[in-house]
């Protein structure tokens, strides 16, 4: 029955790119040598993690010794916040963050607001924009940390990062950015955007899962949450995971690589997906900004159906796609991403979100166009919300 | 690739007893758009029995196979016997739901009730609470 499989769900995780897998190969069992030891095997392991951290900090114009390799975002984001916290509580005990950010920040905060701290939840607007007046108008003298993502996972809305981090600078308040879903994306340099912490993950741009990092500003202090070795210059014990690290590495140089030619042939895909979805099914419209939105992100709702059962039709027509955020897809809550953007609930339940990668052919967008409104269609005619008059 | 049975699949894609009945006995519609789940059954009874039931359903795959198996297992039951179709039963009958989905059939055994009990009011008799009372 299923004629085609068409992969939409780059956003929760990409293929690991050939490439990148062939430069792991070796670091499985040839050249195996934990990288403390002090034998040449060992050597050549340290030697490649110190060439990836290089790769890392080049693609984020970061010193090499600003890079930490941790195990993927959610840890970057939970040393970030709970790191910065802890080493700066008697300066302050004040948050500020955004209503959208990735349950990997939000529920740290939620963590650090049961130890006695305050954070701010900032709204966004009916885009998903943060507005960086808003920022300054939360600031406290109590305020030691800001952390607002560089673009959302699930509506691809890309953040007035440079204008919140010049804001940040000018209180001299450490500012954190969630950049998982934007390497590869959109150009990222720390400098630039006034940055003192960034968070990535490998497995978002191509390379393997289970591997990340953090970039931390040179001078920043932020408390170790890993203790038991040396390793990263004593911030994150732990074995360094060498063949993730190499992965991370060979996959952020590709990535970073021809960043607007790839970027602008899958915008283009994207852009006709949209038009194509919102002209031939009535009572749909685009989630999160019109422009400043991640080059391969379709968030589309649907009224009068609901988002899961859009997935199960299409997956079984071979397209694989998602609702919210991958990971929350287990639970029955609408997203609290498009509620803070405004959605009505029964709205936020019918949204699916696309999310193309470099594999994507435009024949890929036309079966997308040709399926998709005969689903929407079936699921109106079973669901007692739709009027008489749509259909 | 949510867990489901090929059961919950089977009735999701090929629904049984999709639509609506003009002029239903009885109409029950239960759920709530905010919480992304409507369910709405018609049934038509003649002589006691249910003759027809057909369903409408916003929601999940699990939703719309509730409802679509809900209606097979009242067809042709009496209003009492109906009123039996426990929640258990239709998970049971969909080959099991998973745990965060158990609350469709639940929806389904309401829906069910409602659409029992409406048929009732109609006909000037009380609704049931708890279910039909002994000698009913």
């Amino acid at each position: 029955m299923v004629t085609r499989q068409v992969y939409l769900d780059h956003a929760a995780t990409t293929p690991t790119h050939p490439e990148v897998v062939d430069a792991m190969l070796p670091f499985f069992s040839e050249k195996f040598g934990n990288p403390s030891s002090l034998y040449s095997r060992a050597r050549e392991a340290r030697k490649a993690v110190e060439e990836a951290r290089i790769k890392v900090a080049t693609a984020l114009g970061a010193s090499p010794e600003e890079i930490y390799f941790t195990s993927g975002g959610t840890e970057s984001d939970n040393w970030a916040i709970k790191g910065i916290a802890a080493a700066h509580r008697k300066k302050g005990n004040h948050i500020i963050t955004s209503s959208i950010e990735h349950h990997a920040v939000i529920d740290p905060c939620r963590h650090l607001e049961k130890q006695g701290f305050s954070v701010t939840y900032l709204p966004v607007d009916e885009y998903g924009r943060v507005d960086p007046a808003a920022v300054a108008a939360a600031i406290t003298p109590e305020t030691i940390l800001i952390s607002v993502m560089t673009a959302n996972n699930e509506i691809g809305t890309i953040q007035p990062i440079a204008e919140i981090g010049k804001i940040a600078r000018e209180h001299d308040i450490f500012f954190h950015t969630d950049a998982v879903q934007a390497i590869g994306a959109i150009p990222i340099d720390v400098d630039a955007l006034s940055v003192d912490l960034l968070s990535l993950s490998a497995h978002k741009f191509y390379g393997p899962k289970g591997i990340g990092a953090l970039y931390i500003r040179k001078g920043t202090r932020a408390e170790t949450l890993m203790h038991g070795g040396g390793q990263e210059r004593r911030r994150r014990a732990g074995t360094e995971n060498v063949p993730g690290i190499v992965g991370l590495g060979e996959a952020i140089e590709h990535a970073v690589t021809d960043l607007e030619g790839r970027t602008r042939r899958i915008a283009a895909m994207r852009d006709r997906l949209i038009a194509g979805i919102l002209d031939t099914i009535p009572k749909s419209r685009l989630n999160g900004h019109p422009t400043q939105r991640l080059a391969n992100n379709v968030n589309i709702a649907f009224r009068y159906v609901e988002g899961e059962s859009i997935l199960l039709m299409l997956d079984y027509f071979g397209i694989a796609a998602s609702t919210g955020s991958a990971c929350t897809s287990a639970t029955l809550d609408p997203s609290h991403v498009l509620l803070a953007c405004g959605l009505p609930a029964e709205h936020a339940h019918g949204s699916l979100r696309l999310t193309l990668g470099e594999e994507n052919t435009e024949e890929d967008i036309d079966y997308v166009l040709e399926v998709l409104p005969g689903i929407i269609e079936r699921l109106r005619s079973m669901s007692p919300l739709t009027p008489t008059d749509t259909r | 690739m949510t867990g489901y049975s090929d059961r919950v699949m089977d009735h999701f894609m090929n629904p049984r007893n999709m639509g609506e009945i003009a002029d239903a006995d009885g109409v029950g519609e239960v759920g709530n758009p905010a919480c992304g789940d409507i369910m709405k059954i018609c049934i038509r009874v003649e002589g006691g029995r249910i003759t027809d039931a057909k369903f409408k359903t916003f929601g999940c795959g699990a939703a719309i196979a509730s409802s679509s198996m809900a209606t097979e297992m009242i067809v042709g039951k009496t209003l009492k016997e109906a009123w039996g179709v426990t929640n258990r039963a239709v998970a049971e009958a969909l080959e099991g739901l998973p745990p965060q989905k158990l609350h469709c059939s639940v929806l389904a055994e309401e829906c069910i009730h409602a659409a029992i009990n409406d048929c009732r009011t109609k006909n000037g008799l009380p609704a049931w609470a708890e279910g039909p009372e002994a000698g009913e």
